[in-house]
């Protein structure tokens, strides 16, 4: 397989060029903060218990939200029903929220006069207490629960329908399925959706604060950003901003060393079909587990919505042009997120050293926003007005941040559609544009456009560095939104909330079906 | 295509700027909240704009904090002009970075219930944090004391990335001295969560997730004036209240020092000061009581105005931080 490493298209080619690119991106601000603070600072030991509470609480967010996501993963595969795709869509959602907004509707759920304590009071019984390390780990399952299921599901989604065949005429048992078919394909995507998610969950800053009830529960992030603002000790950002890059390369090396890749072999790329031995008993269970998943998803989504939606007529003339930027700044974002991913994964897809490559993608959900946009501001305040910039920063640095993501989506596609397809084009003598357009690109339709979607809602959502740099009349829709709230102004902020939780929704949902057009999936 | 906006705005703004090179531009540097439509900002502009003959630019970003470390980080080459609302939990960073330079006036007629002789800045509204709560709350703790002792939950912000947060530290440690620590383990079991900021906190409490929350007594003002809604009651503690003291001065690297000198007069100013209370929600600092809005003569007076100098403020705070973290991280 390594005899077709080398680069069969210039994009391809483009695609190392571009990697370079992101690095240089994601370490030049961290290289300008070090240059500017003329040096690194001692830690505190505050800050190490910061970077111990943020390894305890991401690991065990990582871990519970994947091992969560393999019976809904699992369930999603198996079942079909009406609105299947939809619910796919919707059960995306919290991801994609705010995170200003992903709290409130959790407490509006789990907190002290939430719906589950006011029922519990009701009957007499006693509370639950969501602020602690169970707290924190509840909003980092339920951010990433939908993330974790989506990356396990196309593991399931790539299992050829002739081998599920083959698997029915064997008379294959659930065990024999276990054994043949999900072990494999979760040694294929475990390792990277824990990595990916554990590195989200490294950089949690208002969510763990919050939730974790107290400066008990202070990440490596909270840490930086008291060095920035309150002790302008840039050192000491700067080392931090290096701790996070140190746990970034750590995390990428223990997953590599995990990861598998999956060997099913090719197919005719047929719709999925029916799993054999589908007893009532594994019937039951997937509707169970799927209901769960879509009460503990979708409730604090509802409870957000109730909150906001009669807010939303009276929402002021700004709030709709913020919302207008934003949705232009996503569609930019995400038109050269996809068009750095889609070299890259390429590249990475035909690479002996698949994770390591990867790994520069992860970097930009590893380092923090904070420094990455502190870092542009130093090295561009001396060329240009920063403020000026505002929003092409902000496209870029959210493109960067959604880069992991598609990177995720697209580098095993890339690599399947590689292994079960690249002796045929070899064989044809296929080569370049043809080869991608005919052998890989079709396969890759659906993973691109996931990716794109996430990058788009991500985009949609993120408060990103415009908060560092923003100029009045630049709002983005996410910014406006905490300006409202920081007014006094709560329930225009709780409309502009389901605003923006209806237009991310609605961007991932048209890049998702886009990518689902045909597919009977 | 939004992308280019911004370049050609910066095109076009370099051929106004030749166009009419005697229009002089006042840039000044302000916290998100003062800029927003909401805010005081565009009122401020356009009185100001009217008797100086010039451009008054707002370049907004976060909170205090964030404006300050916004400033150190350019240095320099700042365009700022004036720098408007630190605190002074902040001013002393402020002038030991370097960044300002003297405003050289006498200001007349502060309404601040301490007095003021700072060289460097000048008060353009204050406050006092308290703890808010709901109206028909029953038994309102009446200090720290009294609250440590009884069941209220409140919610407070994090000193280490909040303004709010920092002035409660602030207030613990003016009024209780070498017993702050004392005070913080006492409250630790009322406190729910921090949050990092004050719109989380506030936003917690209005969900129901608090008794109170640490705000400011001028918070009810806004239900009362701006929803009429009077079920928002601010706790008046014996010990007295902090004050927040939010202050202008001018950046020592402007261009234009007489309009800034300008700008900060124009800032104690009746036409500056009566646009405050109700789009700042705070006391202007240079406004007879009588002539505040109806609803402000509602709210709880405290029996003493406590604050530190920018001095002492910054000579406690690692001290008293590291106390806060200990009680809270039990």
């Amino acid at each position: 397989m390594a005899k077709r490493a080398q680069p069969v298209t210039a994009l391809q080619a483009a695609g190392g060029t571009l990697a370079l690119l992101v690095v240089l991106v994601i370490l030049g601000p961290l290289v300008a903060v070090l240059w500017r603070a003329e040096g690194l600072s001692d830690l505190r030991p505050a800050d190490w218990a910061a970077i111990r509470f943020t390894l305890i609480q991401a690991a065990l967010s990582a871990v519970v939200s994947c091992l969560a996501a393999i019976p809904v993963a699992r369930a999603l595969a198996r079942r079909r029903f009406w609105g299947r795709s939809t619910f796919i869509s919707l059960l995306g959602a919290p991801f994609i929220l705010p995170v200003i907004v992903a709290v409130m509707g959790l407490l509006a759920i789990f907190g002290r006069s939430g719906w589950i304590n006011s029922a519990l009071n009701g009957i007499g019984a006693g509370n639950i207490e969501i602020y602690g390390l169970f707290g924190v780990v509840l909003a980092h399952v339920f951010l990433n629960l939908p993330l974790a299921t989506r990356l396990l599901l196309q593991g399931w989604l790539a299992i050829p329908s002739e081998r599920i065949r083959l698997a029915r005429s064997l008379n294959f048992r659930e065990r024999d399925m276990r054994r043949h078919f999900e072990m494999p394909l979760l040694a294929a995507t475990l390792p990277g959706a824990l990595l990916v998610i554990f590195l989200i969950c490294t950089t949690s800053f208002a969510v763990a604060l919050i939730l974790g009830g107290g400066p008990a529960a202070t990440t490596v992030e909270l840490a930086i950003y008291q060095a920035f603002r309150f002790d302008f000790d840039l050192g000491r950002a700067a080392y931090l901003g290096l701790v996070q890059v140190a746990i970034c390369v750590a995390a990428g090396l223990l997953a590599w060393r995990f990861a598998r890749v999956s060997q099913f072999g090719g197919g005719l790329d047929r719709p999925a079909m029916r799993w054999p031995d589908d007893s009532t008993r594994a019937r039951v269970t997937d509707r169970a587990v799927l209901v769960a998943a879509g009460l503990f998803l979708l409730m604090p989504l509802l409870a957000v919505s109730a909150q906001g939606v009669g807010a939303i007529t009276g929402l002021p003339l700004s709030t709709w042009e913020a919302a207008l930027r934003s949705v232009v700044l996503a569609l930019a974002s995400t038109a050269l997120a996809v068009g750095l991913a889609l070299p890259i994964a390429l590249l990475i897809a035909g690479h002996a050293a698949r994770a390591g490559l990867e790994g520069v993608g992860l970097l930009s959900i590893a380092v923090s926003p904070l420094v990455v946009g502190t870092g542009l501001f130093i090295i561009v305040f001396p060329i240009a007005d920063p403020v000026a910039l505002s929003l092409p920063i902000t496209g870029l640095v959210n493109a960067l941040v959604a880069l992991p993501f598609l990177l995720r989506a697209l580098v095993p596609a890339a690599a399947a559609a590689e292994a079960s397809q690249g002796r045929l084009a070899d064989a044809l003598g296929m080569r370049g544009t043809a080869r991608l357009r005919h052998a890989i690109l079709p396969r890759l339709r659906r993973p691109l456009g996931f990716g794109a979607g996430l990058a788009a809602a991500f985009s949609m959502g993120d408060l990103g560095v415009i908060a560092l740099f923003s100029a009045p009349g630049q709002e983005t829709l996410p910014l406006e939104m905490y300006r409202l709230f920081g007014s006094y102004r709560t329930n225009d902020a709780q409309g502009a909330a389901v605003v923006l939780m209806a237009l991310s929704l609605g961007l991932f949902w048209l890049f998702d079906r886009g990518g689902r057009v045909n597919a009977a999936a | 295509m939004k992308l280019t906006t911004p370049i050609i705005a910066a095109g076009c703004s370099v051929i106004a700027g030749a166009a009419f090179a005697q229009t002089p531009v006042l840039t000044v540097y302000t916290y998100d909240s003062f800029a927003s439509e909401w805010g005081p900002g565009p009122q401020v502009e356009i009185a100001f704009e009217e008797i100086c003959g010039c451009d008054l630019q707002f370049t907004a970003t976060g909170d205090g904090a964030a404006l300050l470390s916004r400033l150190r980080l350019e240095g320099s080459r700042t365009d700022a002009d004036i720098v408007l609302g630190l605190d002074t939990n902040l001013t002393a960073a402020a002038v030991e970075a370097g960044i300002m330079t003297e405003h050289g006036l006498t200001p007349e007629g502060l309404t601040l219930p301490v007095t003021w002789d700072d060289p460097h800045f000048l008060p353009f509204d204050w406050g006092y944090f308290a703890f808010v709560h709901r109206a028909n709350m029953e038994e309102v703790p009446s200090s720290f004391e009294a609250l440590a002792a009884s069941q209220t939950s409140i919610v407070i912000q994090d000193p280490r990335s909040s303004t709010p947060g920092l002035g409660l530290l602030m207030w613990v440690q003016n009024a209780y001295g070498d017993r702050a620590g004392e005070i913080w383990e006492g409250l630790a079991d009322n406190v729910v969560t921090v949050t990092p900021g004050w719109s989380e906190a506030y936003g917690l409490f209005l969900d129901g997730e608090a008794d109170m929350v640490l705000s400011y007594t001028t918070s009810p003002a806004y239900h009362l004036i701006a929803e009429e809604d009077d079920g928002f009651g601010a706790a008046a503690f014996d010990e007295g209240h902090y004050m927040q003291v939010e202050v202008a001065g001018i950046v020592a690297t402007t261009d234009v020092p007489d309009l800034a000198a300008q700008f900060l007069d124009f800032m104690l100013s009746p036409a500056f000061q009566e646009i405050i209370p109700t789009t700042n929600w705070m006391y202007p600092s240079a406004l007879e009581a009588d002539a505040l809005p109806d609803g402000f003569e509602t709210l709880t007076q405290p029996s003493e105005a406590l604050i530190f100098s920018a001095e002492d403020a910054a000579a406690v705070r690692e001290d008293a931080l590291s106390l806060w973290q200990n009680a809270l991280s039990q």
